[in-house]
């Protein structure tokens, strides 16, 4: 979502670092720059004229203008000042349950907002992660077939839901879900509540009874990343009548620069605890302020990236791997496997976005028309195959490659592509695997196949741009280099 | 209530915001650079974008800088500009009797109203003496479905749907066959909400008009875009794409009854030249009214 404040930013970044030293008025012009891109991002007025204020007074002065590297030095300040602003204490973290079950969270927010996917997926979050028993309620008697969503989200879910009782009042329902959820014996209990506009009073009222009720352990509010100005009124108002303890920024998978999350953030003074990231029910994450400071800045998320691919690997299918890699032999079953871990992580386009200088590079992926559906047809390549002819590729010879072709529904070529990669592939696992007896081990993800457009394929974090793609980047400052990540330089 | 009187409601707390800044800013005083900068941020807050903002300021700039002002002098100046810039997008939804039954696809991202505003339509068009039908696009949310049944119900307007799960394109083609076999005036269909960056639901989208093409060419007759007033600059983007995804033919305007402003229609008005048919101010079956943007800006600005 922030990818487009990213290319505002380097756009105003590339005019500093044209240059060799800084003097105020460069900075004051590269922030008239930011700022114009914060209020393009949405974030509220007040929030980003706080925002430059600060930053500005911070990069003008002895650092910057001494500093060996004015550019990644404002680079460094501006990116400070976002996580500051983003983060600071409880940004991100679980939620905090109590110690006596049933605990309480109720989810509030506008109409529209995400409030009842985000309930569901915050359930399975705590049953799969934490063995919770959770119940979901909601008491949205307002919008036709509301508490019908939710009862086919738990469904969905695996997670359960309080039976509806129809014509049953918001703060009866709420009643009935805390005795529930004692007498049954959960341990998290989900109130969903009606969207509201906050200057509905009697909705206002109505949202504070059934909090009255509940005595929720945790006060959601949840926010769409594409609010505008009004996120400092919503922030207000809930943050005021419901005792926000925590905000959650849906869509964010969207391409809103989100700058209403720095709003939501600073009027409540409440972190941000998660970001929805999709439409299924495990499209959620904790919120990353450095992370998500580094996207704004177009430094990647390569945390996150590493993070994502180690929990979607399987075990065993990392083990057998490894021991293929260790061998030097590998064969086509281990590409499919590689190739569905790939789409596992969200495709080409999950992965890059969570790649460095992503934003000039999708557009030059646009150009380049790199096909987002070649990854699910080399898979249908390679199922066409027989077992027989993915352990042993060389035995395909013309007719064997028509029929596979066919079955496929690609052309010979196409096949001949995936086979000469797949060549590339285990030439390379070869040499890396001479190294790696010479220098020992090497950690982090397996490789993925190469000649795919992929950065940062090889050990882990380091972002190689794809041949072709790299020429004609703009250069920015902390572009990360060998050896890790360092967004700054040294 | 009327439906200005409704607007203007809703508009209150907006108007407040706004009305409080400019008196604050302009009683009685020289409308200079300093002021004509803090007028603009008063125009950024109600999400009509730097640039828009920057422009409708120095419109002013050009007609009364240096003079002394009243706050009402600005605030009719400023009413004046921003009805001058919607006014050539204000045109309502005209229903050709001679496309029957008139097809209206309903499309936007996720969350904005688009079912409750079919709901809305429905009834209206009910009410309106038409015959009306529904078709539940919809089939990806959890009970959007029901949902939509529910809106039927209370219009007394046939709903056509399938399961949750089932293909868009398939359920649309199917309920326009109906449509035109039952010779209904109008077919309202609704569709799943569609982040506009993502291609695959753009796609998606895409069959789903080209499905209705085979039954009838010259459909979908209104492709209407719901943009939720709460939305900031993210808008832009979404009328961009939509437009060049699915030749959008006339936006919504929905949640004006809360705080959010809505200015960026001002911007997306000058930007895109986009007929805005409908502003939704409420959750009721009557809180769905036309766009007039003469009530619309001097509302905003609380006149």
């Amino acid at each position: 979502m922030f990818e487009s404040l990213s290319d505002r930013l380097s756009g105003a970044f590339k005019k500093l670092t044209g240059k060799g030293a800084l003097s105020e008025g460069d900075v004051r012009e590269a922030m008239r720059e930011v700022r114009l891109a914060l209020l393009e991002a949405d974030v509220a007025l007040p929030v980003a004229k706080s925002f430059i204020d600060r930053t500005t007074e911070k990069a003008i002065g002895a650092a910057v203008l001494r500093s060996i590297s004015p550019g990644q030095q404002v680079v460094k300040i501006v990116h400070d000042e976002l996580v500051a602003m983003l983060g600071g204490a409880g940004a991100g973290t679980e939620l905090s349950l109590g110690a006596n079950p049933p605990a309480v969270v109720l989810m509030c927010g506008l109409q529209g907002s995400g409030k009842t996917t985000t309930t569901g997926k915050l359930a399975v979050r705590l049953k799969l992660r934490e063995r919770k028993r959770v119940l979901m309620a909601s008491v949205d008697v307002h919008r036709p077939a509301a508490q019908q969503q939710l009862a086919t989200l738990g469904l969905q879910a695996g997670v359960d839901t309080l039976p509806v009782v129809f014509g049953e009042l918001a703060p009866a329902i709420a009643r009935r879900a805390i005795d529930t959820a004692k007498r049954q014996g959960y341990d998290v209990v989900f109130i969903d509540t009606a969207g509201r506009t906050t200057i509905d009073e009697a909705m206002m009222r109505e949202a504070e009874e059934v909090s009255r009720i509940v005595r929720p352990n945790e006060t959601l509010l949840v926010a769409d990343a594409m609010t505008g100005q009004d996120a400092v009124s919503v922030a207000e108002a809930f943050g005021q009548r419901l005792g926000v303890t925590g905000i959650v920024l849906t869509r964010v998978d969207g391409d809103a620069r989100g700058g209403a999350a720095l709003a939501m953030r600073t009027v409540t003074g409440k972190p941000i605890r998660f970001m929805g990231t999709g439409e299924k029910l495990d499209a959620i994450e904790p919120f990353h302020a450095d992370r998500i400071a580094g996207r704004i800045l177009g430094m990647g998320d390569i945390v996150s990236l590493v993070e994502r691919a180690a929990e979607t690997i399987e075990q065993e299918d990392a083990e057998r791997l490894a021991k293929k890699l260790a061998s030097g032999r590998m064969d086509l079953t281990d590409l499919l496997s590689q190739l569905r871990q790939m789409k596992k992580m969200g495709g080409l386009g999950g992965l890059m976005g969570m790649l460095p200088q992503i934003g000039a590079m999708k557009k030059q992926m646009a150009e380049a028309k790199i096909d987002e559906k070649l990854l699910g047809r080399q898979e249908a390549i390679i199922l066409s195959m027989t077992p027989k002819e993915r352990e042993k590729p060389d035995i395909l010879k013309a007719s064997r490659k028509r029929r596979i072709a066919a079955g496929a529904g690609v052309e010979v070529q196409d096949v001949n592509r995936l086979l000469k990669q797949f060549d590339q592939m285990s030439g390379m696992m070869k040499q890396m695997n001479k190294m790696g007896r010479k220098k020992g081990k090497k950690g982090g993800m397996p490789a993925l196949p190469p000649g795919m457009g992929m950065p940062g394929a090889q050990s882990g974090a380091q972002p190689t741009l794809p041949p072709g793609l790299g020429a004609g980047l703009p250069r920015l400052p902390g572009m990360p280099g060998k050896g890790g990540f360092n967004p700054f330089g040294r | 209530m009327s439906w200005f009187a409704k607007l203007k409601q809703g508009l209150a707390r907006t108007s407040d915001r706004l009305t409080s800044g400019v008196a604050s800013v302009f009683t009685g005083r020289r409308l200079d650079a300093a002021a004509l900068e803090e007028l603009e941020d008063l125009l950024i807050m109600a999400d009509l974008g730097p640039a828009a903002a920057a422009e409708v300021a120095q419109n002013l700039r050009r007609t009364k800088f240096g003079k002394d002002v009243t706050e009402l002098e600005i605030r009719e100046a400023l009413a004046a500009d921003i009805a001058k810039m919607l006014a050539p997008v204000a045109v309502p939804l005209d229903i050709a009797a001679a496309r029957r039954p008139f097809v209206v696809l309903v499309i936007g991202v996720n969350g904005t109203g688009k079912t409750t505003t079919i709901g809305k339509l429905a009834n209206a068009y009910k009410r309106a003496g038409k015959s009306v039908m529904i078709a539940a696009g919809d089939t990806f949310r959890a009970a959007a479905v029901e949902q939509l049944q529910i809106w039927g119900q209370r219009a007394g307007v046939p709903v056509i749907a399938k399961a949750t799960g089932a293909d868009a394109a398939g359920l649309a083609f199917e309920a326009l066959e109906q449509a035109q076999q039952a010779n209904a005036d109008i077919l309202l269909i609704d569709t799943a909400g569609r982040l506009h960056n993502k291609s695959n639901l753009m796609d998606e989208l895409k069959k789903i008009i080209r499905v209705i093409k085979k039954l009838d060419p010259s459909a979908p007759h209104e492709t209407l875009l719901i943009l939720d007033a709460t939305t900031g600059q993210n808008a832009h983007a979404q009328v961009k794409t939509f437009s060049e995804m699915a030749d959008v033919t006339g936006l919504a305007l929905t949640k004006l009854d809360g705080t959010a402003k809505g200015g960026v229609i001002v911007a997306l008005a000058k930007a895109y030249d986009l007929p805005v048919r409908l502003v939704g101010v409420g959750e009721g079956q009557d809180d769905l009214q036309p766009f007039e943007p003469e009530a619309f800006a001097r509302s905003l600005l609380g006149l």
